[in-house]
């Protein structure tokens, strides 16, 4: 006798952009996840993280996206590839990070920590700019786009800073010129085809 | 014995006596490390975080540069092993955030400076050639994060206990203590924005060193040594403990016990003064 095969219809009454988005980058080892925690066990940022690595993992599958994206630890996830190495089913977690962290970006909405993305937009704006990172450049402009000058005079960190800074300085470990700006045409393109590249 | 060489942007910078040593090492031994010409960052911790392309694209840009030079890429940095690295896993599988026009044949290798002096046949010459054995000095070697993971990535062998720098140690004449934090991380990307928890890493690591009572550390990475070497002074005085662990490049300990010259100078631009240990063990 043939087979028959009923096609049912499906009832879409959930947005899975936002997991489709993360599957699409690390394929569907992210559905093997059983919570064994391992990774928020080896974490060596659990501590100041308001959702544990294994939870980012379930906030994903459950479709929680203002949850995960709205968490601190997207951003204070240090990128240390801990979790992603001792993961029993290959779920790349840093890599989920990375996803996260890039759609929060693009929503256009304020990160929990929002220096972290300031410091990264102004890494890459240093590259565009000279093509390599002048580390002054970098520290200056930071401090200048974080408003970071204001909270390093309220909580008295700046003594600490200064005194550090002029240590570099006298053991020459501060460059004070930036890099010729060698290949900095080529990289514009770069720049220009990463627009281009958005993931939403 | 030749290869392309990827500095890095923090060589010129914070971590100036990495390439002052690498020079002199290098050369001491035969080893021409040729400046990749028109050479661009790698996009380090940022791009990956925030745009994929980038991530991808900005290593791939030296690596196509390389490939053309048809010598392998050796870099010093963690950071620009573990893009350049990346870079070459996605241009092997024809990732779909690169143009697929991009020739990349795979014809050179990525190798990290660690990994380049870890040669069956330099290990030879080093041992041939140690002047001034680094004897009663114990070390605890630190790799830290992208030297190693995820292995995937790095094709390291022993990412958990990684032996390059040990062995070096070793055979330079120095002890080379085993500790549970040679891979734990120093929390380098965060060192601008978020202080505090790197404060608290930077401590967990030195506390350990000083519970295996290593004389000092051995890294191969510039941001973590400059994250161990800057900050002893204020972590210790906030706990009442005086760390003074001086932080080396294994490249520094190799001029040293090669005997050559230069290494007051390297030594002078550390803020946790290695001069005091290496007199106490008559290094220098």
């Amino acid at each position: 006798m043939e087979t028959k095969l009923i096609s049912l219809p499906v009832t879409v009454n959930r947005d899975t952009r936002f997991r489709d988005l993360v599957v699409e980058a690390l394929g569907e080892a992210i559905f093997s996840c059983y919570q064994c925690c391992k990774c928020s066990a080896g974490c060596p940022v659990a501590f100041v993280m308001d959702l544990l690595p294994h939870q980012v993992i379930r906030s994903v599958l459950l479709l929680q996206r203002e949850k995960a994206l709205s968490s601190r630890t997207i951003w204070i996830c240090a990128s240390c590839e801990t979790c992603t190495t001792r993961c029993p089913n290959e779920i790349d977690i840093a890599k989920v990070m990375d996803v996260l962290r890039q759609i929060q970006v693009e929503s256009g909405t304020e990160a929990k920590e929002p220096k972290v993305p300031i410091f990264h937009r102004t890494f890459l704006n240093t590259i565009k700019k000279f093509g390599r990172i002048h580390e002054l450049s970098l520290l200056t402009n930071f401090l200048r786009q974080s408003g970071g000058i204001s909270d390093t005079i309220k909580s008295g960190e700046w003594k600490n800073d200064l005194r550090l800074g002029i240590k570099m300085f006298l053991r020459g470990k501060l460059k004070l010129l930036p890099p010729s700006k060698k290949g900095v045409e080529e990289l514009r393109k770069l720049f220009d085809q990463a627009k281009e590249h958005k993931k939403s | 014995m030749k290869a392309s060489f990827f500095p890095g942007c923090s060589l010129e910078g914070t971590a100036r006596e990495y390439g002052e040593s690498i020079d002199v090492v290098s050369s001491f031994l035969g080893i021409k490390l040729e400046e990749l010409p028109g050479w661009t960052c790698c996009g380090a911790s940022a791009a990956h975080c925030i745009n994929e392309f980038l991530s991808v694209s900005l290593p791939a840009r030296n690596l196509l540069l390389a490939e053309k030079l048809k010598h392998d890429l050796v870099t010093p940095c963690a950071a620009c092993f573990s893009r350049l690295k990346a870079a070459e896993k996605a241009l092997t599988k024809e990732s779909k955030e690169i143009d697929a026009s991009t020739p990349f044949r795979g014809e050179i290798k990525v190798l990290h400076l660690l990994e380049f002096f870890s040669r069956e046949d330099l290990i030879e010459i080093i041992k041939d050639q140690v002047k001034r054995p680094l004897s009663n000095l114990k070390v605890v070697s630190y790799y830290g994060c992208l030297i190693v993971r995820p292995p995937q990535i790095t094709d390291a062998k022993n990412w958990e206990d990684p032996q390059a720098l040990d062995n070096l140690i070793s055979l330079m004449g120095g002890e080379s203590i085993f500790w549970p934090y040679k891979t734990e991380c120093c929390g380098g990307s965060l060192l601008l924005t978020n202080l505090d928890i790197v404060r608290r890493l930077i401590g967990r690591i030195l506390d350990m060193a000083r519970e295996a009572e290593a004389d000092c550390i051995v890294t191969a990475c510039p941001l973590c040594l400059a994250n161990l070497d800057t900050r002893q002074e204020e972590i210790g005085k906030a706990k009442g403990i005086t760390y003074n662990l001086p932080v080396f490049y294994f490249t520094e300990l190799l001029g040293l016990a090669l005997g050559l010259k230069g290494t007051q100078r390297w030594f002078r631009r550390h803020l946790t003064d290695p001069r005091p240990l290496l007199k106490a063990k008559q290094l220098m």
